[in-house]
């Protein structure tokens, strides 16, 4: 059984699984969409936004949904014991990782695609000005949160306390993602496009998530295996 | 049990001094016991003996802290050195498990799970491995109903039939007649032998003792991590039972 063919049938279950109930999705949605209305009441002042608030509000409501989603993604498969079920299969554990990680990552890009139009709207922030550069940095940022998240909420699967340690153990070490896409999203906003700049950014991001990726991808098997 | 990779025969299941502890705690200790192809073996003891424990070591799903598995020619797992033999894969290829969580998906349609779990394991034809599984769990009517809308005997079945569905020689079912009613305890007995018939080796983790009786053809009574007893045919169960673990207390 090959390595992408296990993460596909992981990927799709995970898909198939989440159409059914529309539960993570409709929860982070709603999560996401709490949070940027209550900060629009708050930084939205007789129709002017706070300068430079956008980015920073939709890294936070990607954080904090990603943190609702992964949370919720792991304890669907505790319920049931199926995370075990998953690792009795004579498949790669790593790749088991990997469909886990598309399955978080499609669900997180679902979510910014509604944050996205509702954030420009209220912070009158031109976040479709450069599409393009906005998708490249939000993709680099998900994935890298969602590497480090995935394995962390599988860590954590068997833990009674694992709803308050995820977001302990998962804000500090994503920090450098979370700083690199606000940083990067600001510049997009400028009236001026800095190229240099957001390449900058995005290689930042870029290397946190082939470090932290090839990290899950060797580590996986042993934390999973006790 | 044939096997098409020509990597070993999992005939038998030999464990010796196997031990397992979580900290300090002695969860396993210095366990030993052999099962033959072809029997139905139990392991019973209150709850906290070490029955899932043990279960779960011999899935692979833990490693042991010392002692030995045997899986015929297969494998071994020698704690703290490790497997030898076949690979990771191609062991777990060849256990089947049925925990007493059932490993079902809810959400999914019988069929869907199935196919899934078929697919995993290498299924060619994934759909049609799983249709052959309802046939035999009597299913086929409601194949392509969610999981979730099933009686807790349904679910069993449909669980059994994913723990066989890349036909291992080695089963292991921990508490399978927990929450069935006397049809599907009936129904699932028959399953089991059927399965011993076939030269499987099955390993049933239960203290449901009324139950059972007459199933088994060895009996490993647990105590605290240690084996206290070990019978051959097993007959009045309950009393042995009974008798073995007052013994073990004193």
């Amino acid at each position: 059984m090959s390595f992408l063919r296990v993460s596909w049938l992981v990927f799709r279950k995970d898909l198939t699984v989440e159409v059914r109930s529309f539960e993570i999705l409709a929860t982070s949605i709603f999560f996401a969409v709490s949070a940027v209305l209550f900060f629009a009441v708050a930084f939205v002042q007789e129709g002017r936004a706070l300068d430079g608030a956008a980015p920073g509000i939709l890294w936070i409501a990607v954080a904090f949904a990603g943190t609702l989603a992964l949370g919720r993604t792991f304890e669907r498969e505790r319920q049931a014991e199926t995370l075990q079920a998953l690792l009795l299969a004579p498949a790669d554990r790593p790749a088991i990782y990997v469909g886990k990680l598309l399955g978080i990552v499609t669900l997180l890009v679902t979510t910014e695609v509604v944050l996205l139009p509702l954030i420009a709207y209220l912070f009158q922030a031109p976040l479709f000005a450069r599409a393009g550069w906005l998708a490249a940095v939000l993709l680099a940022g998900t994935v890298g949160y969602c590497a480090v998240g995935t394995l962390f909420a599988a860590m954590l699967v068997r833990v009674r306390s694992r709803d308050v340690l995820l977001p302990v153990l998962l804000y500090p070490i994503t920090i450098p993602v979370i700083i690199a896409g606000v940083r990067a999203t600001s510049v997009l906003l400028e009236p001026e496009l800095d190229v240099a700049m957001i390449r900058f950014w995005l290689s930042l991001m870029a290397a946190y998530d082939v470090v932290f990726i090839t990290l899950a991808l060797w580590s996986f098997e042993p934390l999973m295996t006790e | 049990m044939s096997d098409p990779s020509g990597a070993g025969e999992l005939d038998t299941l030999v464990v010796e001094g196997l031990a397992r502890h979580f900290g300090r705690r002695r969860a396993v200790s210095q366990v030993s016991f052999a099962c033959r192809r072809g029997s139905i073996v139990g392991l019973l003891g209150p709850n906290g003996a070490g029955k899932s424990t043990l279960l779960a070591m011999l899935a692979t799903l833990l490693r042991p802290t010392s002692g030995t598995i045997r899986y015929g020619s297969l494998a071994t797992i020698a704690g703290g050195a490790g497997r030898t033999g076949a690979t990771a894969a191609d062991l777990r290829r060849r256990i089947g498990m049925l925990g007493h969580d059932l490993f079902l998906y809810p959400d999914l349609t019988a069929r869907e799970n199935l196919a899934f779990f078929a697919a995993l394991y290498g299924a060619g034809d994934a759909r049609r491995a799983a249709h052959r599984a309802l046939e035999r769990a009597a299913l086929a009517d409601r194949g392509d109903d969610p999981v979730s809308s099933f009686s807790r005997g349904m679910r069993q079945r449909v669980a059994l039939e994913r723990a066989l569905i890349q036909d291992p020689p080695l089963l292991l079912l921990d508490e399978p007649f927990t929450g069935l009613d006397d049809r599907s305890v009936a129904a699932l007995m028959r399953r089991l032998s059927g399965l011993r018939e076939d030269g499987r080796i099955l390993l049933v983790a239960t203290h449901d003792l009324d139950l059972v009786e007459g199933l088994f053809d060895e009996a490993v009574f647990l105590r605290d991590g240690r084996v206290v007893e070990l019978a051959s045919q097993p007959r009045a169960l309950r009393a042995l039972y009974q008798g073995v673990m007052a013994r073990g207390r004193s």
